[in-house]
This record gives C-alpha cells, structure tokens and sequence, in this order.
C-alpha cells in the first residue's frame, strides 16, 4: 500500500532534505549543488542493492545462453540420434536424450527462448493494457468507467484457466502469438485496477486540472501528466508480470493448452518429463531448473526495483 | 486577562516569582542515515510565568513546534533532546515517559493544529474530554466525568452541548472540533496550554471565536498559554510576550508591544513590514523579504539570516549572534537572568537598531510604486468577464444501484460580476461559500446550469471546440498551493511551455517565450531545466504565474495564490503580481480569504456568502464602509499585525459556522448566524424571515440586506 501512496509524493524524502536549495529569487545562484532527479535517485538506489546486480547478471547469462547456446552446439532440437536413446547426460548429448532420441540440451534452450519470449512480451503488454485502460477509465469517470471496470470485474471472475481449456480447440493450429495475447489479456485487470485509482486521485490534483484548462486533450493529458506519474508503478508491473507470463505460459503447457508439438516450451518439457522424472531425472530437471533460475532472477530485479521506487518498503525500513 | 495586562509592568521587571516554565538552551537534533543530522532547535532559552500568554512566531521549519513537543516529550525516540526543560522546578528531560504522562493533560495540555487527527473518530466527543478527566482522576465516577465533559462543552461555546457530546468527531463542523479540544485541553485545570497554530486550518470568522475561547479557557483556568503562530496578526491581539524562531534559534524576544514598537532584529522588522495590514492595504507597496530560511542540514557559518539580511555586515558571516538586551539604557548587557522580562535580540547590529541610527525604512525599504500610467478606463469598453445569474447545484443522492435524490447543494447560486480590462475583482467569503465553484464553473466553459458566462463578449455556452479552445488563451489560472500545480516529473522549462504546445508554438520559439517568461517572473532563464523540487515555495509559485502568462492572457484567475506560502513570502509574489498587472494591463480574478491581501490588490470586492454574493463594489468602499452585517464580521475578525489597533479593536462577532448549502432558509440566508438581525425589532425581522433580499445599489455598493441603513446598530452594540 505504501508503494501506491508513494508514486504520488515525492521520492525519498530523506534525500531530499540533505540536498542543499539555491538561495534567494532571481539571484543567478550559480551552479549549486543540483539535487538529484527522481530518475537518477532510483537508479542510484537500485544500484546498491546486491539483489538488483545477481539479478542483471543471471538473467543476462540466461539470455545469452538461451540465443548463442545452440550456435556452439552440434544437435538441432528436434532430430534423432538412434543410436543413444534415453541416454543420461554425457559427453556427447550434455543433458541426456529422451526416449525418441532427441537431444535435451538443444530442446532445452528452444524451451527456454520460447518461454522468455512469450514472458517478455506478455508481461509488459498486460503492464500496458493496464495503463491505458486504468488511465482512461479513472481520468473519464461516469458511463466509460462503469463499462470498463464491468469488463474488469467480468474479467477477473472469470477463470481463464477452464476459458482456455474450453476455447482451446479453436486454438489449434494457430501459432504461440496467440497464447502470448492470451496470457497477457488475462493478466492486467488489478494493474488496471490499481492504475484507475491512482488517475482518479492525480485527476483532482492541479497540475492536472492546470493542463485541462489550457485546452491540452485528453490523450496527451494521460500521456504527459498521468502515466509518467504511475510509471514507476508499472515499471515494477511489467517486470514481475514477466515471470507471473513464464509461469502461466508453462502451466498452461504443461496441462497441454498451451505450447503443442510439434513447439517446444519449458512447460511441454516439463510435462514430457514429469512421467520420467524418478526414473530418467535428467528429462524433469534440467528444464525445472533453467525454469526456477530464471523466475528467480527476474523476481530478484523486480524486488530490487520496488524498494528503489518505494523507500518505505522491504531495506529501506528502519 | 485584562486584569493581568494592567498590572503588567511593560518592562516587566516587577516579577520575582519564579517562572512557571524555564527552557534552557534546548537542542533538538534528528540524525539521519548517511548524512548530517537536521538541527531542528539549536539551544534556545525561554521562560513562561504563570497566566502569561507567550506566542512564538516563526516560518515552517523555523523549530517553533518542534520546540513544543520536545517540551511535552512527544518527539521521535530518534530525536537527541539536550538542554533541560524546567516545569514547576522539576526538569521534564530527566521524567520517563510515565512521568510525563502524569504531567501531560494534567498541567501541560496541548492543542494541534489540525482536531480531525487529534480526536479519535471511534469515540464520542463526549466519551474523549470525559476520558481526559478520568485518566488524571481516579476518583472521578463515569457519570460525574460525562456530567463534566457537557458542563466544558458549553463553556467552549458548543450550542446544545448535552446532545453535542454524544456525537462523533466527523460530525463537528472544523470550529466545534477545535473548540472539543480546547474544551478536553482545559478540562484537568492546567498550568499550561500549548497551543500549536490552532486556527490555521480555520476560516477568519471561526478564527476570531477560537481565539476568543482559547482567551476564555485561559482566564478561567489562570493558565498560561504558549501560542504557536505563523500569523503575527493573531499574536498581536492576544499574547503578552512574543518570542520570534528563525532556523532553529530565538532571534527576538519581548513583550509584545516592544517586539512590534520597537523590533531589533532585522528578520522582525523585516516580517513585520512584510504583512499587509488591512487598515493601510492598497495604499502603499509591500516590503519584500527575499529569499528562504538555510536548510537546518548545512547551515551556514556565522548568522543564519545574514543571507537574506540586507544590513549584514562581515562580521554576520563569520560569527552567530547571540541573545543580547540592546535597549539604550543597557547597550550590550549579556543577560544573566535568560531575559527575565527583558527585550532581547540576536543580531550585531541591534544595538543601532535599538538607539535609532539604523530605522526600519533603511533596513527594508518600501519597493517604489511603480509609475502608474493611467489608462483610459471608460466604463462602456467590454468587460473581459461578464457573469450573470450563475448556478451551479449539486445533486445530493442517497443509495447506490437506485440512487434518488434527498437534496440540493447550492453551491453556486445566482452569482453575477463583471470584470473591466485591467481591473482586479477580489472574491472573498468563508470556505465552502461557493468562491472555487465559480471559478470551476468559469473556467470548465460550459454551458452552465442556468445564466450566462461572456468572456470578451462571447457566450461560452454557444461557442464551438475551436472557438473555446482559441477563448483559452485568454483565460488562464494560477493555483493557491504551488506544489501541487506543477507536474513533479516535467522540468519547469516544459511546464511553462505547456500552454504553448496546446496552440502549437514551435519549439523554438516555445524555448524563447520560456526564457522570456523566467525572466518577467523573476527567475534566471538558466533554470528552465530544473524540476520543481528545486525549489522554493514562493519559485514555484512564479513559475505557476510564468506558466499562466505563456499565452498572454487577458484575464487571470488568482485561485488563493498566496495562502500556501510563508508569510516572508507573501509579499514578494504580491509585488510581482501588482507589476505583472501593471505592465501586461491583466485582469485578475482574485479569489481569498485573506482581506488584507484583498484589499492590497483589489479594484473591485465581492464578498460571497452560501452561494451568493452578499455585497459588491469598490474595494475602498467596502471595507471603510462595510453594509452587509456579513462583511463588518468578517473585516473585524481578519486579524491586523498591531497590537495597538487589535486590543482597542471593536470586533462584530458572528455566531456559529457556516451553514450547510443543501439547508433551505427561507428569507435571508445569512438570518441564522445575523448579528444584526437579533438586534432588530421583531416588526423589522419578519422581512429577513420572509423575503430574501436581493443586491441594492447603496451609492456605489451593491449590498443585499434589508436592514443595511441600520448598521450602525451593529457598532454601537459592541
């Protein structure tokens, strides 16, 4: 809660204070000690944390294996070596192979492109539906925001678990671009929520007021005046909606209504393996564990932002 | 009260009792995490004896309330409290909490600024002044204890205080909530009442009859009370002694009449000059005191004034002043007994100030009126703003998916002014009496609920979106609090230019006009890039001002522009808006509650009273001769900075608050809280009771009052 009053005052007081102000009106004071913008205090702050740095830098590691890891490589994911089927890890095959034959290693790293692909875009596009549907509906108020917080409520009723289950038939045959619209469709109803209360509140404030009596239009008055100010708010959004994407995209898979063969996604993987896992453990745990390094890496930089962002939250408290 | 002042020797050497409360060098330091500590309070010493009422003025984050709580034990446990508090001979520093909790509410009792925060709101008023008196008095039964909280209520002026105790905070009105708390701080009989701004948050005419109560509390007690004010006008009437704070220190301190008479540091003498006084407002300019307090971080070597002081001399910058009597009698006399009744001051230069080879005009000298260039004001040129018959009603509904409506909120309710180029019309009133909706109204431009708004002739309601969007620039806004007018997250440089963007102004020539506009409000052009947050309160409010003439405007609506601000401040922007006004022949909308400040700006006054304009004219006009009963309470409750005038003052007191818009009063709706009308013969009353009066033209004020030729009954009564 504190973090939501927070994007409306001003960051850090504490900062604030011990910064020196220019003295006296019209003196050309000149250059004193500027205090630091809102956007270098974040930065600073989260450049502290310990968390924020192993964050950065498994998931850098992560991304970089999953795009130049098949390069250096001999097997594709898909073809066969049958001379060495459900083979425990070796030299030659680094994770194994399963029972058709297939190499672990290079499905493991399609898997995982396709899972951080879908999680990179889909968290952020939920972040960015939020925005403009919580924006437009807190800033306009009456008909356009019963309608919009109706669909919301309807929304998030719905279990779009079984909506899936159900629609996933007319799935069929269409690519993972839709499952990625999916995840993110069925992820941004609180963040809109949240960003509908914020606008309704920053409306009232003058600045807003300020801008709507200049003639400024609506759009531009959501753009410049009320999104900048939720931004940090979405910013933490879009980045712990990355792994809340990876993670429905790969239970989704896993129950087999997601990613479907002859695709592969960590959940496929997963789902593939779980049968095996006592016996074969090298099909269930390399891929749950490229799965929780990578969860565990994004939640550590979205940690990190939120207490950068809100200094009443987690170190930052006294 | 009267009694003590009389007997009060003005140089107050006649007291050998001891004081009833002696702070001794009191330091308060909050340390802070990487990074030096804030010194709040840096050793100040004062005394308090018993019935005297001691204000202490200072600007916010001058230590003057910090002070006061380091006095009740109430600060952070982070807080480094050094010096001692001497209360009664015993040193409060040295009582654990415990003990001063004995001590707080029932010796020492306290009353906050703000009495929505101080009560509980899950108790009864009732339930909280009698818990007051049960906690210090164990042999108090409940039922005696509810018997006396009523028996308090009434005599802070609660009507039907039986009733009155039952209720709940929220239901209070802001002056009764205030009035709850001075009720429960006077409740154990105590010794002290430390009074922290109580009437800041309320209106003038609620602001007189707390201070009246609090006068009251006082005498009935024979406590003494220490007032904490920004407002030197509240002090001047009321206190005895008044001790000046500027960062973290006491820089001044004396009986009243002397601090006010005869000041000796240039900071008073530069605050006292700064304060529009409503008897001579508009008359002369404004003395500006520049510049802002140092951060209590970093401050400065030597004196912390010596940057806006404008006699400081080397030796200010290299080493502080302390407490010295500088009285001609006594030059330079280090005080032994920590001012006992003396006329103290911090500065090395009181000594001419005191013996008169320094005056106050050559301390801060009056700005030079500007060179008035008098413009044809013909009467038959087009107003800029012409308002007629404005309503504006909110309907109140009850119930959530069926909602019907239970009533009507008169909020604005058939309002008509107009405004000539060049001309400033003041609209003043108590809050909640209508003066922002009508300013919302105008500046929404939309067809309003009934009547009619032409700006430069043009009728808001029939024009299209090009039309209304071109009338814009005409018409801008400055808001009353500075920060909240300005986006945190633009640098002020975009801020400015945003009403440019609007009508599409090419960035370059946007990045001029801004430069330009910087330099008009007094600001360096460079600082275009910076955010808000840099700074001050009064450069804020230049840059809302800057961001209001971007387009150059006709008309410019003031919406309390000063009220957020420090009093040092007032008067520089005052100035610049005079001058503003002067050289781009604006005309303002002046909307305040403060009536010097009115008075100061004014062409043109309407007073606004539940929706309605209750007197209109010529600002001389009406406040030498107020008509409307309404407007002589209010000129006689706005407090004036001279303790001469505010003790001699006869003061036309108005009962009660506002009341609610969505009431129906038949008749005059001012009748409930009229002084007048219960004056009146009853044959005369039956016409307020059944006829609502409408605006009659009385020489050249418009006053809707019956009775407005009998106002002299009102003088005379008092």
């Amino acid at each position: 809660m504190s973090l939501l009053e927070e994007t409306n005052a001003e960051l850090g007081a504490p900062d604030v204070l011990v910064t020196p102000q220019p003295l006296g009106v019209g003196v050309p004071s000149g250059p004193p000690a500027r205090p630091r913008s809102r956007g270098r205090l974040i930065w600073r702050r989260l450049t502290q944390t310990s968390r924020f740095w192993v964050g950065a830098i498994v998931i850098g590691l992560i991304l970089a294996w999953a795009l130049l890891g098949p390069l250096f490589y001999p097997f594709d994911a898909f073809g066969r070596d049958p001379l060495n089927m459900g083979l425990g890890p070796t030299q030659l095959h680094w994770f194994g192979t399963n029972s058709i034959g297939q190499d672990l290693y290079a499905q493991t790293l399609v898997g995982l492109q396709k899972s951080l692909v879908i999680g990179l875009i889909a968290g952020p596009l939920g972040t960015l539906i939020a925005a403009v549907v919580g924006s437009v509906a807190g800033y306009m108020g009456g008909v356009v925001d019963r309608v919009l917080v109706w669909c919301i409520n309807l929304l998030l009723v719905l279990p779009s678990f079984i909506l899936l289950v159900i629609l996933s038939p007319l799935f069929k045959g269409l690519s993972w671009v839709f499952l990625t619209i999916f995840i993110a469709g069925f992820s941004w109803m609180i963040m809109a929520q949240v960003v509908r209360s914020q606008t309704k509140s920053l409306r009232d404030r003058d600045f807003v007021k300020a801008a709507r009596y200049m003639g400024v239009p609506m759009p531009k008055i959501l753009g410049r005046h009320i999104i900048p100010n939720v931004a940090s708010l979405l910013i933490i959004d879009a980045t712990l909606g990355v792994v809340a994407a990876i993670l429905a995209e790969t239970s989704l898979s896993y129950f087999g209504f997601g990613i479907r063969a002859p695709d592969v996604s960590l959940g496929t993987l997963l789902a593939e393996g779980t049968s095996a896992a006592v016996t074969r453990p090298w099909l269930f745990v390399f891929p749950a564990g490229a799965l929780i390094v990578t969860l565990f890496a994004v939640s550590l930089i979205g940690d990190a932002l939120r207490d950068a962002v809100d200094p009443t939250s987690g170190v930052n408290r006294d | 009260m009267t009694n003590l002042l009389t007997n009060e020797n003005p140089s107050g050497n006649g007291r050998t009792d001891p004081p009833l409360l002696e702070v001794r060098d009191l330091s308060v330091t909050f340390p802070q995490r990487g990074g030096p500590s804030v010194q709040a309070v840096r050793g100040i010493s004062y005394q308090v004896h018993k019935g005297e009422f001691l204000g202490i003025v200072g600007e916010s984050g001058s230590g003057k309330s910090v002070s006061s709580l380091a006095l009740m034990g109430l600060l952070p446990s982070s807080a480094t409290v050094t010096g001692s508090i001497l209360f009664g001979g015993r040193s409060l520093l040295e009582l654990n909490d415990r003990q001063l909790s004995g001590i707080r509410g029932q010796e020492i009792s306290m009353i906050f600024q703000d009495p929505l925060s101080a009560l509980t709101p899950v108790y009864t008023v009732g339930d909280q002044i009698a818990e007051a008196l049960l906690l210090h008095d164990a042999a108090l039964s409940k039922r005696a204890a509810a018997a006396r909280a009523v028996e308090l209520l009434k005599i802070v002026g609660i009507p039907a205080p039986e009733r009155r105790a039952r209720a709940f905070p929220h239901e209070f009105s802001g002056g009764m909530r205030q009035r709850a708390m001075i009720a429960m701080s006077i409740a154990n009989d105590p010794l002290l009442i430390i009074a922290d701004e109580p009437t800041t948050a309320l209106d003038v005419t609620i602001q007189a009859q707390i201070l009246e109560v609090l006068e009251k509390a006082k005498s009935l007690t024979g406590a003494a009370v220490v007032l904490i004010t920004h407002d030197l006008g509240v002090v001047a009437g009321h206190a005895d002694r008044i001790a000046v704070m500027y960062a973290g220190k006491l820089v001044e301190n004396g009986t009243t009449h002397e601090v006010f008479a005869d000041p000796h540091m240039p900071y008073t003498i530069g605050l006292l000059r700064s304060v529009p006084n409503m008897q001579t407002a508009g008359t002369q300019r404004l003395v500006p005191l520049e510049g802002r307090p140092p951060s209590l971080t970093v401050l400065p070597r030597g004196c912390p004034f010596a940057a806006r002081c404008p006699i400081a001399v080397s030796a200010c910058l290299d080493t502080e002043p302390v407490l010295l009597d500088h009285a001609p009698a006594a030059p330079g006399v280090p005080v032994a007994g920590l001012g006992e009744a003396a006329h103290v001051a911090a500065c090395h230069r009181s000594a001419e100030i005191a013996s008169g080879t320094l005056t106050r005009p050559d301390v801060f000298p009056r700005p030079e009126p500007l060179a008035v260039e008098h413009r044809e004001k013909n009467a038959d040129t087009e107003p800029v703003l012409k308002v007629t018959g404005l309503v504006r009603h909110f309907p109140l509904t009850k119930g959530g998916v069926f909602s019907r409506q239970i009533g009507t909120v008169r909020a604005v309710d058939g309002v008509s002014f107009s405004i000539q180029p060049g001309q400033t019309l003041g609209l003043v009133g108590e809050s909640g009496c209508g003066k922002s909706t009508t300013i919302l109204e105008i500046l929404e431009m939309r067809k309003p609920q009934a009547g009619q708004i032409l700006i430069d002739g043009q009728d808001v309601a029939t024009l299209g979106r090009a039309d209304l969007l071109r009338l814009r620039k005409d018409v801008q806004i400055v808001f009353q609090d500075p920060m909240a007018a300005l986006d945190p997250r633009l640098p002020i440089g975009d801020i400015i230019a945003e009403p440019l963007t609007v009508h599409g102004v090419k960035p370059a020539d946007r990045r001029a006009r801004v430069a330009e506009l910087l330099d008009l409000v007094g600001l360096d052009p460079a600082m275009a890039d910076r955010y808000p947050h840099e700074f001050s309160g009064g450069q804020r409010q230049r840059v809302g001002i800057a961001r209001a003439l971007a387009t150059n405007p006709r008309l410019v609506v003031l919406d309390e522009p000063v009220s957020a601000l420090d009093v040092s401040i007032q008067a520089g922007v005052i100035n610049l808006l005079e001058d503003l006004k002067e050289q781009l022949n604006l005309s303002y909308l002046f909307v305040a509650h403060d009536l010097a400040i009115v008075r100061q700006i004014a062409d043109t006054v309407a007073v606004m009273y539940l929706g309605r304009i209750v007197e209109y004219g010529p600002v001389a006009e009406v406040f030498a001769h107020p008509r409307h009963p309404y407007t002589q309470a209010l000129i006689s409750a706005a407090p004036i900075p001279d303790p001469e005038i505010e003790r001699n003052r006869k003061r036309v007191l108005l009962e009660g608050d506002l009341p609610s818009p969505t009431e129906q009063i038949d008749g005059c709706n001012f009748r409930s809280r009229c002084p007048l009308y219960t004056l009146l013969p009853p044959q005369k009353r039956s016409l307020c009771e059944s006829f609502d009066p409408l605006l009659a033209l009385h020489d050249t004020v418009q006053t809707a009052c019956h009775h407005s030729e009998q106002n002299t009954l009102l003088t005379a009564a008092v």
